[in-house]
C-alpha cells in the first residue's frame, strides 16, 4: 500500500491576540496508507481535532510539515486540490448542513468546483446511493434525525471523489441507533471502495474497528499499532485519560477471577467466541 | 417545527406549487398592484374570482386561508371606519358633526377588498412557494443587476444559507425557554424594559450559539471548497415550461381584462 | 416529593397535518428518594415525559401530580411545587449567559428570591460538589471553560436550587471517558447525601447501572417495561424487543446461554457477569475432573 499522507516533524502553536500561545501538536511523525482506516483516539485537549484539520490544510503547520498525495499543505497553490483528495465530517450534524434539501447539500461541493449541471447531478445520486439516502433527497434537515444529517456530511464530502475522508468524532452528538449506522457506513465505504479513512473518536469501541490506532497526548503521538496492540497497553491508556472497549474490561475482569482467555477480544462478538470454546461441548452433532 | 403558522409553505403537488416562482412572484405582485390601477366594480369581482379560483387550484385550506386574514383584522378594521365617516358625499346617517356617507362605504368596502387580496395573494404565494424557490427566483429575477455590480449571489446564498436555519433556531429557542423557565426565570411579564431584561437569558445563548455555528459553517464550507460565489455553478437551474407560458397568459389576460372592463363600462 | 403520572398523553400540534403523539396514555408514580433510569430510542417520548414531570408541558389529557398538585397548573401551589423540581436538559452548557461562573449558578437560586446571603451560601456549596472550587471560578467568564468543566457550571446551576426532585438528560453526552467518570461520581454522592428523588435519561445503560435502582422503559410513546434495574436491564429479549442494546455483561451472558450454557443472565454489572461466568466455568471443571469424562 502505497502512502497517502505523510507528516514530518510536524508541529502547531496556536497563537492568540493577547500573546498567548499553545503548543497543539509536537513533533508528529505519521504515516498514512492508500485504503487504511485508522482511529485517532486522545483525551480532550490531546490534539487530535489538531491534527485532524492538518490533513485538510483547514490548518498549516507552524513547524514541520504535512504531505497529501506528494502535495505539501504549505503551498497555497495545492489548497485546493487537497481539500478535492480529503474530505471531512465535523462533530456537529447541523453545523455543516448549508442548504434546504438533502440533495443541495450534497451539491454544495461539486457546485464550488463548478461542474456542469449533468455531473454534479450524476455525483449527487453516486454519493446519496453510497450512503443509502438517495431516497430521501428532497426532505429538508430539520427532519433527519442526528444520525441521517451526518450521513449527509458523509454523502456531501462524496461528492467530490475523494481519496480519503476524515471524521471528527462524526458520532459523539448521535444516539446508539446513529451511531451505528455510520460506523457501518464508514466501513463499508473502507472495505468496499477503499476509501482510506481517518476517525477522530472518543469511543474505544469504534477505535478498536480500525486497521490501526493512533493515540495522542499532549499533542505527541504516544502509542501506534493496530487496536489489539494498543489497547493491551492499558495502564499507559489511562494515564492519558483513556480506556479501552467494554469487551477488554470484561476480559480483564474474566482472568482476574481464572478464566483462561488468551486472546484479547476486541468486541462482544469475539469475547463470546472465545469463551464458548472454553465452555462445555453440549451436544456431538 | 410544530407551529403551522399562518401563510406558511406546505408541501403539495398543486399544479400552482409546479410553476416557475419567478412567474408566481411576477402574478402576485401583478394581482396586489391590480386592484388600485382598475379600481371598478365589475374588475374588482373578476379579480375576486381569480384569485379565488387560483386557491381552489392550489388545495389551499379554506381555514388557514381565513386565519391569515386575522392578521389585519384590526388594520381593516380601522380603515373602514376611517374611509366611512371621512369620505366627502351623499349623506346617509349624521350625528354630532360626523357623517356617514354612500361613498364612504363604498371606499371603505375597497379598502378591506384591497387589503384582504393582498393579504390573501401573498399568503397563496408563500403557502405553494418554499423559501428556497423563493430565494432562487428572486435570485434568478434580479440577476440582471449582478452585472451592475450588485452582490445578487452573494446575498441570495446569504439568504438561503439563512432560510435553512430558521427551524432549527426555533426549536432552539423553544428548547433554551423551557430551559431557563425550569430555571425560575420569568420572561414576558411587566413593563418593557423590564421585559427586555428578563429575556436576556435566552437573547445572550442564541447569540453565542449563532456565532458558533457561523464559525463551524465557515469552516465546513472552507472544507468542501467554497471559494466565493462567483464561479460557481448550480444543482438546480430554473426552466420555464409550457405550464408556466400558459400560466403568465393567463394572468396577464386577467389584468388586460380587468383594464379594460373599468375603461369601457 | 411524589410523583405520580396518571394516564399521561401528550400531541404535539393537535388538530394540525403536523400532529404526533408524543405519549399515550402513560402511568407511573415515583416515591421520594428513588433513583430510576429512563430509556428508550429516539422519539419514545422520554423528552416529552420529563418535561412533564418538571411541569414544562401541559398535558393532552390525563394528570402529572407533584405531592397531589399538578405541575403544569398556574396556581400558586403549582408554582411551589415546580420549584422543587431541578431538571438539566441535554448539554446543559448552551444555555449559559452570565458574565461569570458565581452569578451564573445564582441565577437558579436569585429567582427563589432567596437574601444574597442564602444565595451566596448555595453557589459555593454547588460549585464545590460538582468539583470547581469556588474562590478561583466565582469571577471567572464562563466562556473561558473548557466544555467538561462549562458542563459542570450548568449542573452546579440546577444543583443551587436544591431540588427535591433532579431530572438529568444524558448528564454524560459528549464527554470523554475521564470527565463521565467524575460527573456520575459526583451525582451519586450528591444523592446519597441529600435523599433526593433522582432521575436520568440516558441512551447509556451501561452507566446508568451504578446510579439507579430502577428503569422505566419507553417505546413508541408508551411504558414497555418499568421495574428494578435487574429484572429490566437483565433482561436482553425485553431491551432489543424494545429497540435497545442490553449492556455488554447482558448480551455476552445472554449469547453464552444461547449457546448453551446454564448461566443467569441478569448480571448487568460486569463484575458480576464475570463472577458469573467464572464460576460457571470452575464448576463445569469440577464436574469434568469428578467424572473423569469428556464432556
Amino acid at each position: 500500500m502505497s502512502t497517502f499522507i505523510e507528516t514530518h516533524s510536524l508541529g502547531h502553536t496556536y497563537r492568540f491576540g493577547d500573546g498567548e500561545r499553545i503548543v497543539a501538536l509536537r513533533d508528529v511523525d505519521l504515516r498514512i496508507a492508500r485504503g487504511e482506516f485508522v482511529a485517532l483516539i486522545g483525551a480532550n485537549g490531546s490534539g487530535k481535532s489538531t491534527l485532524a484539520r492538518h490533513l485538510n490544510a483547514l490548518l498549516i503547520p507552524t513547524c514541520g510539515e504535512v504531505l497529501v498525495d506528494n502535495l505539501a499543505t504549505t503551498d497555497p497553490g495545492n489548497l485546493w486540490e487537497i481539500r478535492r483528495r480529503v474530505g471531512m465530517v465535523f462533530q456537529n450534524p447541523d453545523n455543516q448542513l448549508v442548504a434546504s434539501t438533502i440533495e443541495e447539500d450534497v451539491a454544495f461541493g461539486p457546485e464550488n468546483w463548478a461542474l456542469p449541471r449533468d455531473q454534479i447531478r450524476a455525483r449527487v445520486d453516486e454519493a446519496l446511493t453510497a450512503v443509502g439516502l438517495w431516497d430521501q433527497r428532497t426532505r429538508p434537515p430539520q427532519m433527519l434525525s442526528g444520525g441521517q444529517k451526518q450521513l449527509v456530511a458523509i454523502a456531501g464530502a462524496l461528492a467530490t471523489r475523494p481519496d480519503c475522508i476524515v471524521l471528527d468524532e462524526p458520532t459523539s452528538m448521535l444516539d446508539p441507533l446513529g451511531r451505528r449506522r455510520v460506523l457501518e457506513t464508514i466501513r463499508q465505504l473502507n472495505r468496499e471502495s477503499g476509501l482510506t479513512i481517518v476517525l477522530v473518536t472518543q469511543s474505544m469501541e469504534e477505535a478498536a474497528a480500525a486497521d490501526r490506532v493512533i493515540a495522542l497526548h499532549r499533542g505527541r503521538i504516544v502509542l501506534e499499532g493496530p487496536p489489539k496492540a494498543v489497547f493491551a497497553r492499558e495502564p499507559r491508556l489511562a494515564d492519558i485519560g483513556l480506556g479501552v472497549p467494554a469487551s477488554m474490561e470484561m476480559t480483564a475482569l474474566l482472568r482476574e477471577r481464572g478464566v483462561p482467555l488468551e486472546t484479547t477480544p476486541l468486541s462482544l462478538r469475539e469475547l463470546a467466541a472465545a469463551l464458548k470454546v472454553l465452555g462445555p461441548v453440549t451436544s456431538v452433532l | 417545527m410544530n407551529l403551522l403558522l399562518p401563510g406558511m409553505y406546505v408541501s403539495t403537488h398543486s399544479p400552482v406549487h409546479r410553476l416557475d416562482p419567478r412567474v408566481k412572484m411576477t402574478a402576485a405582485l401583478l394581482l396586489m398592484v391590480a386592484p388600485f390601477a382598475a379600481p371598478g366594480f365589475p374588475s374588482s369581482v373578476l379579480l375576486a374570482a381569480f384569485v379565488g379560483l387560483i386557491a381552489l387550484l392550489s388545495d389551499a385550506p379554506w381555514l388557514a386561508l381565513l386565519r391569515t386574514l386575522r392578521t389585519v383584522l384590526w388594520l381593516g378594521c380601522f380603515l373602514f371606519v376611517f374611509y366611512l365617516f371621512t369620505t366627502p358625499g351623499r349623506v346617509l346617517v349624521a350625528w354630532r358633526g360626523i357623517s356617514l356617507t354612500a361613498e364612504g362605504l363604498a371606499a371603505g368596502t375597497t379598502q378591506i377588498y384591497r387589503l384582504c387580496l393582498l393579504v390573501v395573494v401573498s399568503s397563496l404565494l408563500t403557502f405553494t412557494t418554499s423559501p428556497a424557490q423563493l430565494t432562487h427566483g428572486l435570485e434568478a429575477l434580479l440577476h440582471p443587476l449582478a452585472r451592475l455590480g450588485l452582490p445578487v449571489r452573494e446575498a441570495a446564498m446569504v439568504l438561503s444559507i439563512s432560510l435553512r436555519f430558521v427551524p432549527t433556531l426555533f426549536d432552539q429557542v423553544e428548547r433554551l425557554i423551557k430551559a431557563q423557565r425550569s430555571r425560575g426565570a420569568a420572561l414576558q411579564s411587566g413593563p418593557p424594559w423590564r421585559r427586555i431584561r428578563s429575556w436576556i437569558p435566552v437573547f445572550v445563548p442564541i447569540f453565542v450559539a449563532a456565532f458558533r455555528r457561523a464559525d463551524e459553517l465557515a469552516v465546513a464550507m472552507d472544507a468542501r471548497g467554497f471559494r466565493g460565489v462567483r464561479q460557481r455553478t448550480h444543482l438546480r437551474r430554473l426552466r420555464l415550461g409550457w405550464r408556466d407560458l400558459f400560466a403568465s397568459l393567463i394572468v396577464l389576460g386577467i389584468g388586460v381584462t380587468a383594464f379594460a372592463l373599468d375603461r369601457f363600462l | 416529593m411524589m410523583i405520580v403520572v396518571d394516564a399521561l398523553s401528550h400531541i404535539y400540534a393537535p388538530d394540525t397535518p403536523l400532529a404526533r403523539v408524543a405519549l399515550r396514555s402513560v402511568t407511573l408514580s415515583i416515591s421520594p428518594g428513588e433513583r430510576v433510569g429512563v430509556a428508550g430510542p429516539t422519539g419514545s417520548g422520554k423528552s416529552t415525559l420529563i418535561q412533564h414531570l418538571a411541569g414544562l408541558l401541559a398535558p393532552s389529557s390525563g394528570r402529572v401530580l407533584l405531592d397531589g398538585v399538578p405541575a403544569s397548573g398556574k396556581g400558586q401551589k403549582s408554582q411551589s411545587r415546580r420549584r422543587q423540581v431541578g431538571i438539566a436538559f441535554q448539554y446543559p452548557e448552551e444555555q449559559v449567559f452570565e458574565q461569570t461562573v458565581g452569578r451564573e449558578v445564582a441565577f437558579g437560586p436569585r429567582n427563589l428570591g432567596l437574601d444574597s446571603g442564602e444565595i451566596h451560601e448555595r453557589v459555593r456549596w454547588a460549585l464545590n460538589l460538582v468539583g470547581l472550587d469556588a474562590p478561583a471560578f466565582l469571577d471567572r467568564s464562563p466562556f473561558t471553560l473548557s466544555g467538561g468543566e462549562l458542563r459542570r457550571v450548568s449542573l452546579a446551576g440546577v444543583l443551587a436550587l436544591q431540588p427535591a426532585v433532579l431530572i438529568l438528560d444524558e448528564p454524560t453526552a459528549g464527554l470523554d471517558p475521564r470527565g463521565r467518570g467524575s460527573l456520575l461520581e459526583r451525582i451519586d454522592a450528591w444523592q446519597r447525601e441529600t435523599s433526593s428523588t433522582l432521575i436520568i435519561v440516558s441512551h447509556d445503560l451501561a452507566a446508568l447501572a451504578q446510579l439507579i435502582d430502577r428503569v422505566v422503559v419507553l417505546r413508541g410513546a408508551e411504558i414497555v417495561a418499568d421495574g428494578p434495574s435487574r429484572s429490566v436491564l437483565g433482561d436482553p429479549a425485553r431491551l432489543t424487543g424494545a429497540g435497545l442494546e442490553p449492556p455488554l455483561p447482558v448480551a455476552l451472558l445472554h449469547q453464552l446461554r444461547t449457546a448453551g450454557w446454564n448461566v443467569a443472565t441478569d448480571r448487568f454489572r460486569p463484575a458480576e457477569a464475570a463472577e458469573e461466568i467464572a464460576s460457571y466455568l470452575r464448576a463445569g471443571r469440577r464436574q469434568f475432573e469428578t467424572r473423569g469424562v469428556p464432556q
